[in-house]
């Protein structure tokens, strides 16, 4: 097919479940594109050269090269280029922020839409999941062990590498089951667990072990790993850490929650699930969540799916500068979910049992730029108003949680508290590497993938020399 | 009822029980294998663990340790659903998930005569660290209180720990007749050697009672804190409690405070929040059970 032809092809929509319907389930949103139209849109890419959307990727996947197997029908190699770059493509293909990465490189977005490259992947690894056979074979092994500390995006993807590499990884999850932030955080109706558990058995082929219930730094320090447990390297991706408060009055009544705790009672201990699940989450009519990234977004919309009448997200500065997807706002306002922006919370106001009744907000106005370069939002005097609710939600972000470093004190920290490393991922002990969050500060999943390939990478050239 | 899991193949074998036992009505010791939490464990340690493998996360303090056997005991009492479904294990079954030990250790030193203060099964919080009290060269105290005799739990091991040990019962029916703030207020006032520091934990009410005891006195007290608790790594938040007008997060800064700076009345009102649901999951726990019992007996009597 010429360029002129491919050029007529117009971008492929994603199938949804209807806004109305959604609202109050918790079935996927996106319902991922038939075959016909994938290889449609496949057939979109101009398989440039010098491909930009290559380096748009942070694990750096061949999309031309996949695409242009997708577009012939040639399923086995699609997968095979795929999954040669990235061992958790069901995640990505639904996660990843395509838009401001690959598809933000595409050259078709100089006239027109870019290709839908998320879109693609997502189909191919669901492809994967029921055919897929790796062609690829394991390399001998090499007869080194790795401790890859927490089952997150980060350390998934630096186990799965290490797998591919010929060394034994074993990943150290402090939680029940392994996932970290794709199974806590991320609801359902985005990834579904089930997608999550099918990544992970696929590392288990590839040889990767698993052992939950261990907090390292607690359970096991990183030394014993080393010393005790015979690690030859130790990968650190613990992942994001505590939740930041907003530190006003009234946090200490029932029906506040941090956007973590609401998610991962939600989404991890079942309670998406209703009257079968034994962890509990409070009702609300009305819900309210203050923040602008895709935590609030994902916590609004959880709050709507639990059955509030109403859901609201509070933003104090612009929907200009709302560090959310654009996808994710799009779905929330289609389902609803109202948006206040310019004002913050002042007060979370109870009755007289102590249950959150309203929240109290100021009016905000954007000044000058901060260090961010955004406008910082300044408050107005005078102007507050009160939002009533049952249930009052903050999403304003993490800081570093302490409990692996402190029990490691070699460790070299920032001044926030998260793990310094070198231009290889290597912390300031000789053998030890880390990535993602605990390094990043909060980031996304596809960032976190990125520093654990690149660390299996280091670890590698470490455990060769 | 039905155990069916909606969770990921097990990716552990889960940890073997190697003793099961009752210490008084709704109030049961398990001894488990976990060689690791063993290993690290230090009196004011906790774990978090699920009855099975949809279960609720709980935080439970690990009352006693063996490194050597790699085992830790951990004393439950049936309140709620979640608890009961962990009483109800025997010996030679498994719990499927312990995570620990998590939150700081109790900070231990010479203080001198040193008075534990238990109520309930917050008798089994204080005895790991009657053990390690006793070995920096305390005189131990230990106040341990129930509603009446059976519920008493532990007094022959700290026995064998303390210079002296001293039940109270609400009822009168065993020991000193009235609640273990009564005895402490005797023991400060009548005691030859002055208290350097009271360390309680039980129900909260009692902890608040104890605090405002000793703050008079201006006594060290340290409560040990049971609240809402998810994760218990520091990732949700939600075991927030107000400590000298700080929010703090018990399973990474505590779970002991400073018994005087404390608001026992947020904690006593939050651990309420989900008193609704709890006593619905009870319900229709005891429903099951009690329409399983009703068809087991149907089928004997056949």
């Amino acid at each position: 097919m010429k360029a002129a032809e491919r050029m007529q092809i117009p971008r492929q929509r994603m199938p949804e479940q209807k806004a109305e319907d959604r609202a109050r389930n918790f079935s996927e949103v996106n319902l991922g594109l038939a075959e016909e139209a994938a290889r449609t849109e496949a057939q979109r890419c101009l398989t440039c050269k010098k491909a930009k959307c290559i380096a748009g990727c942070p694990v750096g996947v061949d999309i031309p090269n996949f695409l242009e197997a997708l577009a012939r029908g040639d399923m086995q190699t699609a997968a095979d280029v795929l999954f040669s770059a990235n061992v958790l493509p069901a995640i990505t293909g639904r996660v990843c922020p395509q838009e401001t990465q690959c598809e933000a490189q595409c050259i078709r977005i100089n006239r027109g839409e870019p290709v839908a490259i998320g879109y693609l992947e997502r189909f191919v690894a669901e492809w994967a999941a029921d055919n897929y056979q790796r062609t690829a074979a394991l390399p001998p092994p090499t007869g080194k062990k790795v401790a890859v500390v927490g089952a997150g995006p980060a350390g998934l993807t630096c186990a799965g590498e290490l797998a591919k590499m010929g060394h034994a990884a074993t990943v150290f999850e402090a939680l029940h089951t392994p996932g970290g932030v794709l199974v806590y955080g991320i609801p359902e109706f985005r990834l579904p667990k089930e997608i999550v558990q099918s990544e992970v058995s696929k590392l288990e082929e590839l040889g990767v072990k698993f052992e939950c219930n261990v907090v390292v730094g607690q359970t096991m320090t990183v030394a014993e790993l080393m010393q005790q447990e015979g690690f030859d390297a130790v990968f650190l991706a613990t992942g994001a850490g505590l939740p930041i408060f907003l530190s006003i009055p009234g946090e200490g009544l029932k029906g506040v929650y941090s956007a973590n705790e609401f998610l991962t009672r939600a989404n991890l201990m079942g309670a998406y699930k209703g009257a079968e699940s034994a962890t509990p989450l409070l009702p609300s009519t009305h819900a309210v969540i203050a923040g602008g990234g895709n935590t609030a977004m994902d916590a609004v919309r959880t709050a709507r799916r639990m059955g509030a009448e109403s859901a609201t997200l509070i933003y104090r500065r612009s929907r200009e500068e709302m560090p959310a997807r654009a996808e994710e706002v799009k779905h929330a306002e289609e389902e609803g979910i109202e948006f206040i922006f310019l004002a913050n919370p002042v007060e979370i106001i109870g009755d007289s049992e102590r249950w959150v009744r309203a929240v109290r907000c100021q009016r905000m106005q954007l000044g000058e730029p901060d260090a961010s370069g955004r406008r910082r939002p300044v408050p107005i005097d005078g102007d507050f108003f009160e939002l009533p609710c049952q249930v009052f939600i903050e999403a304003i972000g993490t800081r570093a949680n302490p409990l692996l470093t402190q029990a490691t004190p070699d460790l070299r920290l920032n001044k926030w508290g998260y793990i310094e490393t070198d231009e290889n991922g290597m912390t300031s002990i000789p053998g030890v590497f880390a990535g993602g969050d605990i390094v990043r500060g909060a980031a996304t999943v596809i960032l976190a993938m990125g520093d654990g390939k690149k660390a299996a990478e280091a670890i590698n050239r470490y455990l060769s020399s | 009822m039905s155990m069916k899991s909606a969770n990921f193949p097990s990716n552990t074998k889960g940890f073997p029980i190697v003793r099961a036992e009752w210490l008084a009505p709704r109030v049961r010791s398990i001894i488990v294998q976990a060689p690791r939490v063993a290993a690290h464990h230090k009196p004011g340690h906790f774990v978090i663990v699920r009855a099975h493998t949809d279960g609720e996360r709980i935080p439970l303090t690990v009352a006693d340790a063996d490194a050597g056997q790699g085992t830790i005991r951990l004393v439950i009492q049936a309140v709620g659903a979640s608890t009961e479904l962990l009483s109800r294990l025997e010996t030679g079954g498994t719990i499927p998930d312990v995570a620990g030990p998590l939150g700081r250790p109790t900070e231990m030193e010479r203080f001198g005569h040193v008075v534990l203060v238990g109520g309930g099964v917050g008798t089994a919080v204080i005895y790991p660290q009657a053990k390690a009290l006793k070995q920096l060269g305390n005189r131990v105290t230990a106040i341990i209180g129930g509603r009446s005799k059976e519920y008493v739990i532990l007094e022959e091991d700290l026995r064998r720990l303390c210079d002296a040990v001293y039940p109270c019962t609400d009822d009168g029916s065993y020991g000193y007749h009235g609640f273990v703030t009564g005895k402490l207020a005797e023991i400060i006032g009548q005691s030859e050697q002055s208290v350097g520091a009271v360390i309680t934990a039980g129900p909260v009410p009692m902890m608040k009672a104890v605090a405002q005891a000793t703050k008079e006195k201006n006594i060290h007290t340290v409560a040990s804190l049971n609240p809402v608790m998810v994760d218990g790594t520091g990732m949700c938040g939600g075991c927030r409690v107000s400590v000298g007008g700080k929010q703090l997060f018990a399973c990474v800064d505590g779970p002991e405070f400073d018994a005087h700076q404390v608001d026992f009345d947020e904690l006593i009102d939050r651990l309420g929040a989900y008193r609704a649901q709890e006593k619905a999951a009870w319900n229709k726990l005891h429903a099951e059970t009690d329409y399983q019992c009703r068809l087991e007996q149907s089928l004997t009597a056949k």
